[in-house]
């Protein structure tokens, strides 16, 4: 199995998110030669002007993606934690679509199967993190988040003691 | 087909039917997209004389070639063109954002609205299926309450709004057409077109592929302009914004002040951009496919106006801010907020409610014909006050919500000389008087006073020419920018974008070729950027425009800068205009009286058009 430090995924940072839709349009024309945000694997929510994210498979420890797939069509690569589907099992039945807790596989608008981020493994890394302008997107892992994270909050606990001193 | 849909959406809204024609392609090379092909379709839909806020008057939204690819700004921008009810010539606005991609993407180059629906609808374009939906349930709903309200009852929330407030209903002359919250396309009344024909929101889902003609050639370029896009040439857009100009302004006393009484405001800095962006402004974000992001965003964090959010430029904050004499960030920003709340230009309702302050300071308008408001310059309640009326065309927000021009008509008592407007649209952030290329912009724009249509005020405030001085040649740098704008709002591309273009023309023609495939050079570009400009002219002239209506406000002329400092005393004489106009037209190849020859109208190939000039009258 895949170890924790190396499981990456693409998170985006909704502090840099601008909500600009380069990455759907560059996974779109990546994947399938076309600019198409329907038919990107990562799309973008505007919740409001002040909440802009783009999202994308997290590629689960135990995704319920593939525990809910009926006729078997997707399973996890155990190298890379990649979702995996075989086109001829898939149906487009929406089961995984319903168990996916981020809205990040999603039905294909032509061939009418599902489809979901593999990191763009035959370009070597994934394209809308290359092309973000605003480098919103990063290819982590969980634990790199979690160090983010930590991080930050001690530095703004340490700020805070700063300036009530 | 590439670049080009190749369709174009008729849609009947007093039958409720719909058809669709190819795309007439001798247009599309000749005006490109956007406001040139919106235009010359809604010339061929309309007869001369038509009354704007009548069924015949069409409303055309038109979507440019480079639409729904990802080239930094081109993928995202949607035209509204008809005859304005403002200026009674033609009008046209552009906004970005979604909308236009998606428009894209259903399968359209344009869309013709036709007639008035019996009750309010709207329209919803899902791909082929086009449908008048029902919209009593949204009537008085803001732009953005609509967005939202449509969303739920599509149940899709990546739909694409475009829509009116209740000042659109109302058919304000100052209203606009705004989709996405914030984006508006805001000047000469496209806003009042919608409303008149009951046509409350378009509502649009496409799911095509975009696929440009030359794809590698296509992408090699979109990353080299990726580079440039973070580069020097948008600086000011990713960082203080269009909001920099205040203080820009103030310093060359060009910025309108207190309805034009003055050139420089004194409380300037309290209004600042760097004020704006230190105090309120919350993120910047970006219109689709962007690559450089400009929006400010813009949150009132205390006070009376708390929680205000709303979108925040340069210009919109001098209407309501110094061209009022107010000098509270908080209220400015909650008159914007007010004005997309009802759908009004904020460039326009803010001008407008300087004008009626000047009125109230002169004794012409009093507090009883304003309700109650004492309508000092200063006043910022004031300012929320009035744009309340507005926009629900109360007490005298009736007269005024149909902008200066009309307002001083009906006011009287001297009232016309107050207002401060070109061809019935009102001014926007440059004073003319010290600015005398923009001023020659500013007259000969064919759609009323406006700094999009040229950008000339560029040479007077970056010192490439004397900017007090009218002389022979400022006609041709104005001529040379109006082709180009024409191009940036038929492309459709942003203007912020416009300095990225390094090698100007003959970069845009190398993007329209990738793109489209259809070959074509800086020097054919420049040609539909003068007939695009040659094809409103003629339009003007067959709405009973002319050389009459390409002058300045009465204060630009009549009234001159009494501020001591760089400009004290500067004004446009009517002479000097004359000399600007007669350069201008000769360079454009139309006579003395502004009518282009039948030589230039040939050698642009618009000899079709040439019966609009018929008789009247070469050199």
């Amino acid at each position: 199995m895949v170890k924790i430090h190396e499981r990456k995924f693409v998170s985006a940072d909704p502090e840099k998110c601008v909500g600009c839709q380069i990455c759907e349009y560059i996974c779109s024309w990546t994947k399938e030669k076309g600019f198409n945000p329907l038919k990107s694997r990562i799309r973008v929510v505007r919740v409001n002007q002040l909440a802009n994210m783009a999202v994308t498979c997290r590629r689960c420890e135990d995704p319920p993606c593939v525990a809910a797939c009926p006729r078997d069509a997707l399973k996890q690569s155990d190298e890379t934690g990649t979702i995996m589907l075989d086109m001829d099992k898939c149906n487009g039945c929406g089961w995984c679509i319903e168990a996916c807790d981020y809205g990040a596989i999603m039905l294909h608008s032509e061939n009418k199967v599902v489809h979901v981020c593999d990191l763009c493994k035959d370009e070597g890394e994934p394209q809308c993190i290359k092309w973000c302008p605003e480098e919103a997107l990063t290819l982590v892992t969980s634990d790199v988040l979690a160090q983010k994270a930590r991080i930050a909050a001690v530095k703004k606990l340490f700020q805070e003691a700063k300036k009530k001193k | 087909m590439h670049g080009y849909a190749g369709k174009v959406l008729y849609v009947d809204l007093n039958t409720g039917k719909t058809r669709i024609e190819p795309l007439n392609m001798d247009y599309a090379r000749k005006y490109v997209g956007g406001i040139g092909l919106g235009m010359r379709l809604w010339l061929d839909n309309s007869e001369g004389g038509v009354s704007p806020l009548s069924p015949e008057n069409p409303l055309v939204l038109a979507i440019g070639p480079i639409s729904g690819t990802i080239f930094p700004t081109a993928g995202n921008g949607h035209a509204f063109v008809a005859k304005s009810p403002a200026t009674l010539g033609i009008g046209e606005a552009v906004a970005h954002g979604t909308f236009g991609s998606e428009m894209k993407r259903a399968g359209y180059d344009a869309v013709i609205l036709n007639g008035k629906a019996e009750k309010p609808v709207y329209l919803w374009i899902d791909d082929d299926s086009v449908q008048l939906l029902d919209a009593a349930n949204l009537s008085g709903k803001s732009p953005s309450e609509t967005e939202d309200a449509i969303k739920e009852d599509l149940q899709d929330y990546y739909v694409r709004v475009a829509a009116i407030g209740l000042a659109g209903e109302k058919l304000s002359r100052i209203a606009c057409i705004i989709n996405e919250k914030t984006r508006a396309a805001g000047r000469t009344g496209m806003g009042a077109v919608m409303g008149s024909k009951n046509l409350k929101a378009i509502a649009v889902r496409g799911t095509n592929d975009i696929i440009p003609a030359k794809s590698d050639e296509f992408m090699e370029m979109v990353q080299e302009f990726h580079e440039r896009m973070k580069g020097p040439a948008t600086r000011k857009y990713r960082t203080l914004g269009t909001a920099e100009n205040v203080l820009v302004h103030n310093s060359l006393f060009c910025m309108p002040t207190r309805n034009y009484n003055n050139a420089h405001f004194e409380k300037a800095e309290k209004v600042s951009g760097e004020i704006l962006n230190e105090k309120f402004v919350a993120k910047i974000i970006g219109c689709s496919s962007c690559a450089m992001r400009c929006e400010h965003e813009v949150v009132i964090p205390e006070g009376p106006y708390k929680g205000t959010l709303t979108r925040m430029e340069y210009e919109t904050l001098w209407a309501m801010g110094p061209y009022c004499g107010i000098d509270r960030l908080d209220a400015i920003i909650k008159g914007m907020e007010l004005a997309n709340y009802y759908g009004m230009d904020a460039i326009s309702a803010g001008v407008t409610v300087g004008f009626a302050m000047d009125c109230y300071e002169n004794g012409i308008l009093s507090k009883k014909d304003l309700g109650g408001i004492e309508a000092n310059f200063g006043n910022s309640e004031a300012l929320i006050q009035l744009l309340e009326k507005m926009g629900k065309r109360e007490g005298i927000g009736n007269i005024l919500a149909d902008g200066v021009r009309s307002a001083g008509q009906k006011i009287g008592k001297g009232a016309e000389k107050l207002a401060q407007h070109i061809k019935g649209l009102e001014v926007t952030g440059y004073d003319l008087r010290c600015l005398k290329t923009a001023a020659l912009g500013f007259a000969v724009s064919f759609r009323g006073a406006d700094h999009n249509r040229h950008g000339a005020y560029a040479f007077d405030v970056k010192g490439k020419v004397d900017r007090l001085k009218a002389e022979k040649g400022r006609g041709k740098m104005v001529r040379d920018m109006e082709n180009l704008y024409a191009l940036i709002d038929s492309f459709i591309v942003c203007k912020f974008s416009r300095g990225t273009y390094y090698k100007g023309l003959s970069d845009m023609a190398k993007l329209y070729n990738l793109v489209t495939g259809i070959e074509m050079t800086d020097k054919e570009l420049d040609k539909s950027g003068a007939r695009i400009n040659t094809l409103a002219r003629l339009i003007n002239i067959r709405e009973g425009l002319g050389r009459k209506d390409d002058t300045l406000p009465w204060k630009v002329m009549n009234m001159p800068i009494p501020d001591e400092g760089p400009v004290n005393g500067a004004v446009v004489k009517q002479k000097e205009l004359d000399l600007l106009l007669d350069d201008y037209y000769e360079s454009r190849g139309w006579t003395k009286e502004g009518i282009p020859t039948s030589a230039t109208l040939k050698d642009l190939g618009m000899e079709g058009l040439s019966e609009i000039v018929k008789g009247k009258g070469e050199a």
